[in-house]
């Protein structure tokens, strides 16, 4: 930016820079906490009071059976949503971004809506709904209800990222005689894909953390979030940290990466 | 984009874009319908089966007609499933939630709910609840203004100065959050606790006496007073205030501050006439994704919070799951839905903007 800079100014500017590090390192407190105490060697049922560095939790990240069985069925329960839901939400993204058409309006706000919804109406309407079929609540609920907020979200990030999409490619295809089955598959969808892998992750993401809605619609089931919330009176092994900052690391891992290979594409176009 | 095409082909199906249109509503209508169970027994079969004809009929049309008539079907197409899954799980559960809201329990132990136009759950909800009510919108109203104090710096540095490693910079705002929510306020349960990390710096440092008297510590302790649960939820929402708020501002093109300099402009009087209002649109997006779940939310009044700092999240929860009192907890689901649906409409006709997503 140019402009005469004071010394006022300066000092002003650099005041900024260190608010805006603070508010970040804000947000790495309890990171830090989380991955700190994964190391600890606590004494008793209660992971919260330092006692010694260990090694051991990371060495048995399994070691506690229950929370394990918790952990696989959130990995279960995400894995299914997730694919349901990329495929019915980015056909909604690919139909509201590609087409002009009566009605996108009235669409646009029902993919919206469940979004601005606050979590407690959206698990306690789904569960008064299978209350009311007469419906046991338990994995199946589950999986149904994360594809429902998932769908949105999925929606609405693909389509954020087709937006920019150039149509004329597709015209150009169809003109070189190719047939609108091919069109998509060689043409359409290479270049949307990248949008549909990080809306993926990020609502895989989603679904293994959700607590709220799953609270209402688990009856009996144990997921990750649930068997924390639901042992947290009892017990709160050092497991749950280390799985905790696994599942960190995995997804700085696949961020960085979907980064690296954006930025190579960029520079190979 | 509309007029692609030209019309080789004499058109086989008229308006296909009407059949669309009807067979999408027409569906989702009647499968929201049944799912509420508004038709029972026979009704609801034949309903079921209209919901398939509509399907069959899209289908149809789009094999009879010419490729005109399948462009035009092919977003109506698309829309189907999700528009189905949403109409049957979002839609016809909130037509549920309100009729259960004015059921009754036949007797205490009883599961089964009775339609009875009960309006005495809403009755009970305001009179029973209103102090959870109060806080929770307090609660959230705080801790959304304290986002953006905390949120929007941080968005302006990273836009502005961020220069190359501005991914990276965003990139680290969004780390924290793919750890559990959950473990995430227990962390911060952990570290406000009273032998906790950040008590004992304050009284080392001795600022503890200065926060008794500003309201921030309660007789030398942070954990289950407000100002905890507001700082978890401020905490947990924060990402939900930057992004929008980056998104907006790394949409300003640096050019207009200079031109703002260029005519003599001091820099604040730049950032207050030039790349505020065009980052309004941020806010004001990042305020509903904070402010909502905000509202809603019973985990950080749980884990952070007492007795007396209780939200309706937490009251809803605990009539539901714990009390079995579905027709209360669904008339306070609903109440808390309608209050915020009137929050965000006046908000937005004050400061709305068309883009929101």
């Amino acid at each position: 930016m140019s402009g005469p800079t004071s010394v006022r100014g300066s000092v002003a500017k650099w005041a900024l820079n260190i608010y805006a590090l603070l508010a970040l390192i804000y947000l790495f407190i309890p990171i830090a906490w989380i991955v700190g105490f994964s190391f600890n060697n606590p004494r008793g049922n209660y992971n919260v009071q330092w006692q010694e560095f260990t090694l051991a939790n990371w060495r048995e990240p399994f070691g506690d059976e229950a929370l394990t069985n918790a952990f696989v069925e959130s990995l279960r329960i995400a894995a299914i949503s997730t694919a349901v839901a990329t495929v019915i939400g980015s056909l909604m993204a690919i139909a509201l971004a590609r087409y002009r058409f009566r009605g996108s309006g009235t669409l646009n706000f029902l993919i919206v809506l469940p979004l601005t919804t606050p979590e407690i109406v959206l698990g306690s309407s789904l569960a008064t709904l299978f209350l009311d079929w007469d419906v046991t609540r338990g994995f199946t609920t589950v999986v149904i209800a994360h594809i429902m907020f998932q769908v949105s979200f999925v929606a609405l990030t693909v389509r954020a990222r087709v937006r920019g999409f150039d149509w004329t490619l597709e015209q150009a295809a169809q003109d070189l005689g190719a047939s609108p089955v091919r069109t998509f598959w060689k043409v359409t969808f290479p270049l949307i894909l990248p949008g549909i892998l990080a809306a993926a992750l990020l609502s895989f993401a989603l679904s293994l953390d959700d607590f709220i809605i799953t609270l209402f619609n688990a009856g009996s089931l144990n997921t990750f979030p649930l068997y924390i919330n639901g042992s947290f009176r009892v017990r709160f092994p050092p497991q749950v940290n280390v799985l905790a900052s696994a599942v960190l690391l995995i997804s700085v891992a696949l961020m960085i990466g979907g980064m690296m290979i954006g930025s190579r594409r960029k520079k190979s176009s | 984009m509309t007029a692609v095409s030209t019309q080789d082909a004499p058109e086989r199906v008229r308006r296909p874009e009407l059949v669309g249109l009807a067979a999408l509503a027409g569906a989702g209508v009647l499968l929201a319908a049944v799912g509420a169970r508004w038709f029972t027994g026979p009704l609801a079969v034949v309903a079921l089966a209209l919901v398939l004809a509509a399907i069959i009929w899209l289908v149809f049309t789009a094999v009879a007609g010419g490729p005109e008539a399948r462009r035009r079907i092919a977003p109506y197409g698309l829309l189907k499933p999700g528009t189905l899954w949403l109409a049957l799980f979002y839609l016809a559960p909130l037509v549920t939630l309100l009729r259960l809201s004015l059921s009754t329990l036949p007797s205490r132990f009883a599961v089964e709910a009775e339609f009875s136009w009960e309006f005495q759950n809403y009755v009970d909800a305001f009179t029973d609840f209103g102090p959870q009510f109060q806080r929770a919108f307090l609660y959230a109203a705080v801790a959304t203004v304290l986002t953006i104090a905390i949120g929007y710096p941080l968005a302006y540095v990273i836009a502005f100065r961020g220069g190359r490693y501005r991914s990276l910079l965003l990139g680290l705002v969004v780390v924290p959050f793919f750890t559990s929510y959950l473990i995430r306020t227990i962390a911060w349960r952990s570290l406000l606790n009273d032998n906790g990390e950040i008590v004992r710096f304050l009284d080392a440092v001795r600022l503890s006496g200065l926060f008794e008297s500003i309201g921030i510590m309660d007789n030398g302790r942070i954990l289950q007073t407000p100002v905890a649960v507001i700082g978890g939820l401020t905490y947990n929402f924060l990402p939900f205030m930057i992004l929008p708020i980056y998104v907006s501002l790394e949409k300003v093109d640096p050019r207009l501050v200079d031109a703002a300099q260029d005519l003599y402009s001091t820099s604040t009087a730049a950032f207050r006439r030039v790349v505020l209002p065009l980052s309004m649109p941020g806010v004001f997006a990042g305020t509903l994704l904070t402010f909502i779940p905000a509202a809603g939310d019973f985990v950080n009044a749980f884990y952070l919070g007492s007795p007396s700092t209780t939200m309706i999240g937490n009251s809803i929860q605990d009539q539901f799951l714990v009390q079995n009192n579905v027709p209360l907890a669904s008339a306070m689901s609903f109440v808390l839905m309608a209050i915020i649906t009137v929050l965000v409409l006046i908000y937005s006709k004050y400061f709305g903007t068309e883009d929101l997503s």
